[in-house]
């Protein structure tokens, strides 16, 4: 009899989301639409978008062959969108914020580098005017724009008898070399996890309206015993969430060609780990929770904040060293971690063990929380 | 049938039942009334096994119901005070969600839907989705899913609560067929019409303890001021407002 009736639990659960168009939209469709425009953003694969380049104005006042150069050469970096302006001009485009920086190339600078060079002379200044609130640019640009200045100034002065001592040839650490990384593998997981956590949501406070419109009763006169009738939402639950996921990664495998690069095994046990956790953390908000309404601006302010801390919107690597270490208390970040793992770094199973034992140790935690603190009195 | 022995029932500091004994017998109608805060919720919610009394007990034959999921629940049938009921879903996906708790599958479950649906009036309405249903129907409803696995005793907290006149005579007639039928059925309500219409007995409750108990006429008899149940309801419990 218990399993019937857990089966008529989920069957139930299952019937009410695919009945109400906004939970199948923000189950389904938000997470597609969110992280598809999360990956164009990342992009830099299949041509699907071109790299971003970081916009610099340069002023020549020198006019020598040298300066001449230095600016041509700027302008055939693929990792620099140079405009030639005027000096007020510079300055106003890095005021406005719409240039990373302007490099003001001084009268006489070919002259004075070249000098320069022999250690004898006081050396010219470049002048790099920068936006504060860019700083880690400018610090690409600075790079970007010493090297060009040394090639050009090495050609200019030896003719091509000096050259830089060495080349940079990048490679990309991804499954393999033939896999380029795909920023839509991390944006579906981020936002697949968000979203299913959102669905648990959803699995919290249809139990507070169970219990507000009295079916909570119903189901509890019943003669089923408190772990079936828990059993049942949290099963329900679990088969959405995971639903929520899965079908956002199928979205992303056939429109944007994420594939599964590392375990099979392991992306479906991170999988199943993460809705059971998102599962218990829906159960825990209908035991702690008050009335539905209030319920729900609490728990999505939490979802938003542990999605955001777990890296699901941006990679955790851009947070400060404090805060990366912090956020190995988030399940989500062990969920991105796993799942990131599974996909585009292509790691094997072993990598997925970790991640999958921490979700299933948070969803034990909240768990028990939940059944510790669980109203049965009705 | 069914009975109470020494009921007591403590939330926090605030005693809401206090040694409360009744019996409903086969085919016996049970009015339990009171004001609001009596305890008559907390009553039923106890005699339905939805928690487990802190005294006393609840005795089904000579069976005492014991734990959540005790095999004799089966016997008991609950009518809650609000319409519990998935507005989402069609009366059908109700019913078999709520057979379904019960052990209800297949053909058996088709059949016992199918039954109620007839008794309550709404076999043409089954497919459709609750959410479209007027405020009789769905109280109509509400009383087929309580009846579902056909229990020997029916427990209805308020169930006529913002009914039309036509629904609530159907709900009437339907207790009517049930009561000849031999169930057993506890009534509250805070009509004193549809007690005094409905009612073979009529417990009342105040400050979560029973204060009085007898057929309407027993009741008229000590209190021989009163020209209806109305007037001795008031006699029991007073004129103050309860909020």
């Amino acid at each position: 009899m218990a399993l019937t009736a857990l089966g008529a639990m989920i069957a139930k659960d299952l019937r009410l989301f695919l009945t109400d168009r906004r939970a199948v939209m923000m189950a389904f469709a938000a997470p597609i639409v969110i992280a598809s425009f999360f990956g164009a953003i990342f992009s830099s694969v299949h041509g699907m978008a071109e790299r971003a380049r970081l916009a610099v104005y340069v002023v020549d006042r020198d006019r020598s062959p040298i300066a001449r150069a230095i600016v041509a050469a700027v302008q055939d970096d693929r990792n620099l969108a140079i405009t030639v302006s005027g000096a007020d001009e510079a300055w106003m485009a890095v005021r406005r914020g719409a240039v990373v920086a302007a490099v003001i190339i001084p009268p006489g600078f070919g002259e004075d580098a070249g000098r320069a060079f022999f250690g004898n002379q006081s050396r010219p200044e470049l002048k790099f005017l920068y936006d504060p609130s860019r700083a880690a640019e400018l610090a690409m640009v600075r790079g970007i724009v010493t090297e060009h200045v040394m090639r050009t100034i090495a050609r200019e002065l030896w003719a091509g008898h000096l050259t830089l001592p060495y080349e940079i040839r990048e490679q990309a650490v991804t499954a393999e070399a033939s896999a380029p990384y795909n920023s839509y593998a991390h944006a579906f997981a981020g936002m697949g996890v968000q979203f299913l956590l959102f669905a648990a949501v959803d699995l919290g406070i249809g139990i507070l309206l169970d219990r507000q419109r009295g079916v909570w009763k119903r189901i509890r006169s019943a003669p089923l015993s408190r772990a079936t009738v828990l059993g049942g939402k949290a099963a329900s639950g679990a088969i959405i969430t995971l639903l929520t996921l899965l079908v956002s990664f199928a979205f992303a495998m056939l429109v944007f060609r994420v594939r599964i690069e590392g375990s099979v095994l392991g992306f479906f046990a991170v999988s199943v780990a993460c809705a059971l956790m998102a599962t218990t953390f829906g159960l825990l908000l209908a035991a702690v929770g008050g009335t539905p309404a209030a319920t729900r601006g609490i728990a999505t302010f939490a979802v938003l904040v542990v999605v955001m801390l777990g890296g699901a919107w941006v990679p955790t690597f851009i947070f400060p060293s404090w805060l990366q270490h912090l956020t190995l208390v988030v399940p989500v970040r062990w969920a991105m971690d796993g799942l990131d793992g599974m996909t585009w770094r292509g790691l094997p199973l072993a990598a997925a063990v970790t991640p999958t034992v921490v979700l299933l140790g948070f969803s034990a935690l909240f768990g028990v929380l939940a059944l510790l603190k669980f109203r049965w009195n009705e | 049938m069914l009975s109470a022995r020494n009921l007591g029932k403590t939330f926090g500091r605030v005693v809401a039942v206090e040694g409360v004994s009744l019996k409903l017998a086969p085919g016996e109608l049970l009015g339990l009334l009171g004001p609001n805060g009596a305890g008559k919720s907390t009553t039923v919610s106890l005699l339905a096994g939805l928690m487990p009394p802190d005294r006393g007990e609840v005795l089904v034959d000579d069976h005492r119901l014991v734990g959540d999921a005790d095999p004799v629940k089966r016997r008991i049938g609950l009518v809650p005070q609000e319409v519990a009921l998935y507005e989402e879903l069609t009366a059908r996906d109700n019913l078999r969600f709520f057979g379904g708790l019960y052990g209800f599958r297949g053909a058996v479950l088709e059949r016992a839907a199918a039954s109620v649906l007839d008794l309550v009036g709404l076999a043409d309405r089954a497919r459709d989705r609750v959410a479209t249903y007027s405020g009789g129907m769905k109280r109509r409803l509400n009383l087929a899913a309580g009846l579902l696995h056909d229990p020997d005793i029916l427990l209805l907290d308020e169930p006529t609560v913002g009914v039309d006149p036509q629904s609530r005579h159907a709900i009437f007639e339907n207790l009517q067929a049930l009561k000849r039928r031999g169930k057993a059925i506890l009534y509250t309500t805070h009509y004193m019409e549809e007690a005094e219409r409905l009612c073979d007995r009529i417990v009342v409750m105040d400050h979560g303890q029973v204060i009085a108990a007898d057929t309407l006429a027993g009741l008229q008899r000590d209190h021989p001021g009163a020209r209806d149940l109305e007037g001795v309801f008031l006699a029991l419990t007073g004129r103050t407002l309860r909020d």
